[in-house]
Formats: C-alpha cells, structure tokens, sequence
C-alpha cells in the first residue's frame, strides 16, 4: 500500500498546490492591474496587512513544493549519473528552502 | 555496465530496436510541443523565484528599496526578462489547467486535445505581447 501511495502523492501534492497558485495568481494580477499601488507606504501596507501577507506566505509554501516536485521530475529525465543528481537535488531543494525562508522572514518582519 | 549508446539502455537488457533520436528532423505534433513547453516555463518560473524573493525583501524594506525596484523592473534586460516570464506564467498556466481538465476526464480526445494545445500557445503569446506591449 505505501508503495502504491508514494507515487500519487507527490501527484496529488502537485495539482492541490498547483490550485492554489492558480488562484493566488489571478488574485494578485488583477488587484496589481486594477488598483496599483501609488507609494512605498500604501504598497507596504496592503502587502504587510494580514490577508495579502498570510496568502503571499501561502504563495511560497506552495510554489516551493510544486517546484521541488516539478524540478525533482526533470532531474530525475535529464541527469543520469548518480553523484550529479544527486547534487542537482540537493542545490534545487537548498534553493528553494532558502527562498521560501528568505520569504517568510520578510512577510514575518 | 556497457551501455549502449543509442538507446542508453544496459547492452544485452532488451532486444535492439531502430532509434532515432534527431530531435531537429522529428516532426513534433503540437501536443508535444506543449508539454516540453510546460517543462521549460516551469523550470523558467522556479529560476525566477529567488529573484521574487528578492524583489518582495527589497520593495518592503524602504522606500529607496521601492524605488530601486520599479527603477530596476523598468530597464531593458528587466523589461525583456518580464516579457519572457509573463510568457511563462501564461503558458505554464493554461497548459496546467488542460492537465487539470485532463485529470477530470475532459477533453481527452484527439481532436480536442489538439485544439486546446493551439489555444495554450496562442494565449501564452498573446499574454507576452500585452505585457510587452504594456512595458513599452
């Protein structure tokens, strides 16, 4: 059974996140086209006001698994050596955790 | 492990079968096209985010940051950058959510597959040109 659902998980984990962004992406496109913001202080505090700020944390969670799974597909197609996926993997994931933390220390601040 | 060198298969693993792989002289059917598509826009948007990253730390933190942001999105490499990335989204977009419709069972026959494959490359280049159209 573990078998069966290791696979679908990361399949599943793809279009759940792959919802969400969707989403996040129309909302932000449109509120950015209709009402751009006119300074630094309204555009820091519509974005560091609670539903942009938790939704745009969301945003990174999301993107940082869909990417990882995306990005782990095509390492897995393209590189074939053991060692270099091996560091391909480990510098996408790296890249990733560091831009989601470096994300949630901003939207934290 | 002998490999051979065609097919990149252990020698001796399978019976051999003709392979041609010239990626240049195979005539893609649009439905690939999109596919390989879909890989490149995302791998595209997974380059961009540390830079998203950067941008949102930036525009936050005051407002020479904010400045230096919109200073910066408005050069030419940015601008060109942009265009691409908006490519991108719109592409990795439209054909995410013929996967998603895909999954639920529709639009799986040929015709119709074929259909909306046009329809992500069209959106996806109508997209890029609004927005370069925008920036210039």
């Amino acid at each position: 059974m573990k078998a069966f659902y290791a696979g679908m998980r990361g399949w599943l984990l793809q279009r759940a996140t792959a919802l969400y962004l969707l989403g996040f992406v129309i909302c932000f496109s449109l509120r950015g086209l209709l009402t751009p913001p006119a300074s630094f202080e309204a555009w820091r505090a519509w974005m560091l006001s609670p539903g942009p700020r938790l939704a745009t944390l969301l945003f990174f969670v999301a993107v940082a698994l869909h990417a990882w799974i995306g990005l782990r597909d095509i390492a897995l197609d393209y590189v074939k050596p053991f060692a270099l996926r091996l560091a391909v993997l480990a510098a996408v994931a790296g890249g990733l955790a560091a831009t989601l933390g470096w994300a949630a220390l901003t939207l934290s601040s | 492990m002998s490999r051979d060198p065609a097919s990149g298969m252990a020698a001796g693993s399978r019976p051999r079968r003709p392979v041609f792989l010239q990626p240049l002289q195979i005539e893609l059917p649009v439905t690939a096209t999109v596919s390989f598509g879909h890989r490149v826009s995302g791998l595209l948007l997974a380059l961009a985010l540390p830079f998203l990253a950067w941008v949102l730390a930036l525009s936050l933190r005051d407002p020479a940051g904010y400045g230096r942001v919109l200073a910066g999105l408005h050069s030419l490499p940015a601008r060109l950058v942009l265009v691409l990335l908006a490519w991108a989204l719109a592409h990795h977009c439209a054909a995410g959510v013929r996967h998603l419709l895909f999954d639920a069972g529709i639009g799986t026959t040929l015709p119709v597959a074929r259909g909306s494959a046009w329809a992500v490359h069209a959106f996806a280049l109508a997209v890029a040109a609004l927005v370069a159209g925008g920036l210039w």
